[in-house]
């Protein structure tokens, strides 16, 4: 292996299926969540971009403003036009986004503030009730879907026939959208969480099935054929070779179809009474604390984001005989020392021959 | 393979006095005799093998008879298309042959077992296994407990000299060394024969090199019979005691060629007139002339005075 520095051919940041080099792979990791930042500031912070607004700081002779209010731009021009030419005091105001876009540090702010604000009415929950209401829901309706899904998807995967028994039904059924059993749900399993559970597994099953059969499919045919020569029963097949085979793969799967389960939280949550951080969304947003309800938003892409980083690394101490093959940048951030780690897989590649 | 059938191209011009590859030593002639005094351990029958197609059936092949004695190491040869994989598959029972019968020590067989292990071309380790749970496997599903399988696996890691490997996963190692551990995974179930798939086909030719002189000292050592296809006419010389030459169209046996080589083989052998004379016949077996027609078409596509020779 040539080192990085000892290569005198330039790197090319767009080379078709080309290796990124670990050093750039990071500063573009970093740049993927820095440039939304950066665009969102701007537009915050620079006067000039966007601020379709005036908030008014000084109402001035005009009757009906007040401090704090939004106006809109060209009405303040218009109002303190004719106050000058009345020879009256104008209006002063800054430019300002509307109230749905709040600046960065203000919903950085409500963030913390969030977690330490008691609820306005004492029945409300607190945030980080509401948050373990809605990851409660989550994770019973995704287990109970995977313990069912799972084992289902690979029966179909491993004999043709339970596969060309269920198949047709559940690609029929994936098709019906999950929410539409809310009402049905609520009417045979009450209000409360049971029917959330209900539609965000209706939602994952029916494409847990085929995605998990798809996988199982994929395993090579010759390691379940060298494994019948080497004596191998129907049974040993399925436990020592197929789900070996495929759980690599499968664990991945999971990965992408827990996301899919979030994205079916918000209307689960909305079924019978609205609950979790879908209540606590609608709620601040009826009070039109818009940095709350960004806050709440950020909070569910960072616990997707940190379950999947954390689930990532669990496989690696799960499925030691995987080739390192895709490194995890966020991954390396989080344990230190990218390029000694690239090193080290590539000593473990050349064992000699 | 390129230059001899050049040099077949000019025999008149070079003349070469090649023996008869029939010109068998008396030790050869001996080694023969005593072959084929032991038992028959594989006899296959009239086999044959049609699959349906679109437009009617095709036959892969069709009566094909030969027999393997213990401790034979039996190559078959033959022409793209002439089936020896469907053959081998329907041996190890990975396949159901639609005609014919195979016996393995006089007994029918059917489906896969044991009995016949089998070594495949492409890599069929476990990747989730390390190389010692990789050769456990046959014994593991044979209901050995983890000691004993344990213990039985080491035995032949150690035979095929990988003990230092024992806990590497197969992603770890060269192909030759997978393919090494693959061989001792088939043998640790102790069949009665070794089907091999063209298993060094993947390989580069030093590595397949090392592996042909490493499976010759292996089955020194081992009771086992080994069925070898491959389309290397000069691998099968090296290893084989006898050839089994296929024909295609449909695939049938064309001939049983006795390789005239005393053991121990070595590489030296490779130049010795006897092994040209031997190669040389399975090629004119294998080669047949291109029909009136089918030559190239002389288009000339180079600058005149570019000429190669």
């Amino acid at each position: 292996m040539i080192s990085e520095r000892g290569t005198t051919a330039r790197h090319d940041w767009l080379a078709v299926r080309g290796e990124v080099p670990a050093r750039r792979s990071l500063l573009l990791t970093v740049l993927a969540f820095a440039l939304p930042l950066a665009i969102w500031s701007a537009v915050s912070y620079v006067p000039f971009l966007w601020h379709p607004l005036v908030e008014v700081q000084q109402p001035g002779s005009v009757s009906y403003f007040q401090a704090g209010m939004l106006v809109e731009a060209e009405a303040f021009a218009a109002e303190n036009a004719q106050a000058r030419a009345g020879g009256r005091p104008p209006a002063t105001g800054v430019p300002s986004n509307p109230i749905y876009l709040p600046a960065p540090h203000e919903v950085a702010r409500a963030l913390v503030a969030a977690f330490r604000t008691p609820p306005r009415l004492p029945s409300e929950p607190w945030l980080h009730q509401s948050l373990w209401q809605s990851m409660q829901v989550i994770f019973w309706g995704f287990l109970l879907s995977s313990l069912l899904g799972v084992p289902l998807g690979i029966l179909c995967g491993t004999f043709s026939s339970v596969s060309r028994l269920q198949e047709p039904f559940i690609e029929f059924f994936r098709y019906l959208p999950a929410p539409a059993f809310g009402a049905l749900a609520v009417a045979v399993l009450g209000i409360y969480d049971a029917p959330k559970i209900a539609v965000i597994f209706i939602g994952t099953f029916f494409q847990q099935v085929l995605v998990v059969s798809n996988t199982t499919r994929k395993l090579e045919l010759p390691l379940i054929e060298a494994a019948q020569t080497l004596g191998a029963s129907r049974r040993q097949l399925v436990f020592k070779v197929v789900v070996p085979g495929v759980i690599v793969d499968l664990y991945t799967d999971m990965r992408v179809l827990l996301g899919w389960a979030w994205t079916y939280l918000i209307v689960a949550e909305m079924v019978g009474t609205t609950s979790g951080i879908t209540y606590f969304i609608h709620q601040q947003a009826r009070y039109r604390n818009y940095e709350n309800v960004y806050a709440a938003i950020m909070l569910i892409g960072l616990i997707g984001l940190t379950s999947d980083v954390v689930l990532a690394r669990l496989g690696r101490l799960l499925f030691p005989w995987r080739p390192e093959s895709q490194r995890s940048v966020l991954l390396a951030l989080i344990r230190g020392g990218l390029p000694a780690r690239a090193r080290r897989g590539a000593a473990a590649e050349s064992l000699p021959a | 393979m390129s230059s001899s059938s050049a040099i077949a191209g000019h025999a008149a011009t070079l003349p070469l006095a090649l023996p008869d590859h029939r010109d068998q030593t008396p030790e050869v002639a001996a080694r023969f005799a005593r072959i084929y005094q032991r038992p028959v351990t594989l006899e296959v029958r009239q086999l044959g093998r049609r699959f349906e197609a679109r437009d009617g059936s095709v036959s892969a092949f069709e009566s094909v008879s030969f027999c393997a004695h213990r401790r034979e190491l039996l190559c078959v040869i033959g022409p793209s298309g002439c089936g020896k994989s469907t053959l081998v598959r329907i041996l190890a029972g990975l396949d159901a042959p639609s005609a014919g019968q195979m016996l393995l020590d006089g007994r029918p067989v059917y489906g896969p077992g044991p009995d016949r292990g089998m070594v495949f071309q492409a890599y069929t380790l476990f990747p989730w296994r390390t190389v010692l749970q990789n050769v456990m496997f046959g014994p593991e599903v044979r209901g050995l407990g983890k000691v004993a399988a344990e213990a039985e696996a080491l035995e032949w890691i150690e035979i095929v000299g990988l003990r230092k490997f024992a806990n590497a996963y197969p992603h770890q190692l060269s192909g030759g060394m997978k393919q090494r551990v693959a061989i001792a995974r088939a043998l640790a179930n102790r069949p009665r024969i070794l089907l091999m798939d063209e298993p060094f086909a993947a390989l580069d030719a030093q590595t397949r090199a090392q592996m042909q002189a490493y499976l010759l000292e292996l089955w020194r050592r081992i009771d086992v019979t080994i069925v070898f296809v491959t389309h290397d006419l000069e691998e099968a010389v090296y290893l084989a005691d006898r050839i089994v030459v296929l024909g295609s169209n449909p695939g049938h046996v064309k001939q049983i060629v006795e390789v005239p080589l005393p053991r121990p083989r070595s590489r030296e052998q490779s130049i010795s007139p006897l092994f040209v004379a031997t190669k040389r016949h399975l090629e004119s077996l294998i080669h047949t002339p291109p029909a009136e027609g089918e030559a190239l078409p002389r288009i000339r596509v180079t600058q005149v005075g570019d000429e190669v020779d």
